[in-house]
């Protein structure tokens, strides 16, 4: 596929965020965990887009908005395979893949129903972890239990 | 070693090898010579926000023994916790009359967050289905002394190793010992995999089992749980299994002469009372074990040792 075709698929932004590979199934996931749907940005995404490295992916463009910390964290727990460029005038000025932090604050829920943070009024922290298979999962700072990616839920 | 001076103890692993090495020793001069009037002039507070007899007895005879006072609630039926007040308004308040903090408390992680907002250090005699490392602490108490030493013991556990919050917190401290675990229960009450990745990090081995029999020549120290009925999904398996995970005393012919048979206790029915007067049963001496830990770990908390 040549260039300016690949480029027709999604049009180019100004100024703002592309967020890249983001696995395709994932894509409507990351607009609505970061309120993109409810956002007064101009946005444009593709999903099923042909990839080399996946396959298939989505891919998400947002007019003048730059992430925060903690919204790349979010990121990075749903698609961590995912892009982040940073375009200014049509320049590329930053592009680096999302990484895991060591710990998640405030953002995700614990999923256990009888963790004093679903309880009082105390902020979740997590530390991410691997497993002995390499899974990646999230050990709660305050109940030790663990939770896998599958049930990950943001506040 | 860090100084365990003013740090809240919450969690088994809040302690690295030595530091545990150090409490042991230290409840081993307590049994030696358990009366000491340390603690004269300080005040514990012991907040039981649900029941506990036997842990919360144990923690004032602890106190007691030192020469110590001792204030709080044995349940939370009559505080003011049940009017709605908040875990951090009542241990801020607590701490203004008490020097050190040992609460039980039915909400997991409760005593971490206790242990953050508190300016008093915290001891946890429970939280939920999380920790009791003082529990913890007796057991490997009550092991180092029936074998001699902490190091590359063979201990099975042995009943409901999925719920079962004593035998999960034995593990991560034992991983520190270089044991071999040898986990028996029903299928449905397996070791959680958390547990398992644990031994695997440490470099260490398990093996699983369904018959408390395969373990018996093996086992250094015979670690027993209750099994609860209502932890079976399906009421025909622990119909099943129920009276697979009992211990009677004609089990223990083919088990070495120097293993011991321990028991977090209440029992209710998972070791018969013929067993008791067995000298490999160790569960009652594990108990009177767990006052002298609980006075080295009050005396090392407050400095006074
Ligand atoms: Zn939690």
């Amino acid at each position: 596929m040549d260039k300016k075709r690949k480029e027709l698929k999604v049009s180019a932004i100004r100024n703002g965020t592309v967020i890249d590979h983001i696995p395709t199934e994932k894509s409507f996931q990351v607009i609505n965990m970061l309120n993109l749907n409810e956002s007064n940005h101009q946005i444009y995404f593709g999903t099923g887009l042909e990839s080399k490295k996946f396959g298939k992916k989505g891919i998400i463009k947002i007019s003048d908005k730059y992430f925060a910390d903690e919204e790349i964290s979010k990121i990075a727990l749903v698609a961590p395979s995912a892009t982040l460029i940073e375009i200014f005038d049509y320049e590329v000025r930053k592009k680096e893949s999302v990484h895991l932090p060591e710990r998640v604050e405030k953002i995700v829920r614990c999923f256990n129903p009888k963790c004093v943070t679903n309880i009082q009024d105390v902020p979740t922290n997590f530390s991410v972890i691997n497993d002995h298979k390499g899974q990646m999962k999230l050990a709660c700072h305050y109940c030790e239990k663990t939770m896998a990616k599958e049930n990950i839920d943001f506040f | 070693m860090k100084d365990l001076k003013g740090r809240s103890l919450v969690s088994i692993t809040d302690y690295n090898r030595e530091e545990i090495i150090h409490i042991l020793d230290m409840a081993e001069d307590f049994e030696k010579n358990q009366r000491q009037q340390i603690l004269g002039g300080h005040v514990i507070a012991s907040l039981f926000f649900e029941p506990s007899t036997r842990t919360r007895l144990s923690f004032e005879s602890a106190v007691q023994y030192l020469g110590g006072s001792i204030i709080g609630f044995a349940s939370a039926d009559t505080t003011s916790v049940r009017k709605g007040e908040s875990l951090k308004d009542t241990i801020l308040t607590v701490s203004n009359y008490s020097d050190l903090i040992v609460m039980r408390n039915p909400t997991d992680g409760s005593a971490r967050y206790a242990s953050e907002v508190s300016p008093v250090p915290i001891i946890n005699a429970g939280d939920g289905a999380n920790q009791h490392p003082t529990q913890c602490l007796l057991d490997l108490y009550s092991i180092r002394k029936t074998q001699g030493s902490l190091d590359n013991i063979h201990i099975a556990m042995i009943g409901d190793l999925k719920y079962g919050r004593t035998v999960h917190s034995l593990v991560q401290a034992l991983s520190l010992f270089g044991a071999t675990f040898h986990f028996v229960s029903p299928e449905s009450l397996k070791m959680p995999s958390a547990v398992k990745t644990w031994v695997k990090k440490a470099g260490l081995e398990y093996h699983q089992y369904t018959d408390i029999m395969d373990i018996m020549p093996i086992a250094d120290i015979l670690y027993m749980t209750r099994i609860q009925g209502e932890r079976f999904p399906d009421p025909l398996e622990y119909e099943k299994v129920k009276n697979s995970y009992i211990l009677e005393n004609s089990m223990l012919e083919t088990s070495k002469d120097s293993m011991r048979v321990l028991h977090p206790l209440p029992r209710v029915n998972e070791i018969t009372e013929d067993v008791d007067d067995n000298p490999k049963a160790y569960y009652f001496q594990q108990a009177k074990n767990g006052v002298y830990v609980r006075q080295a770990i009050l005396a090392a908390i407050l400095g006074l040792k």
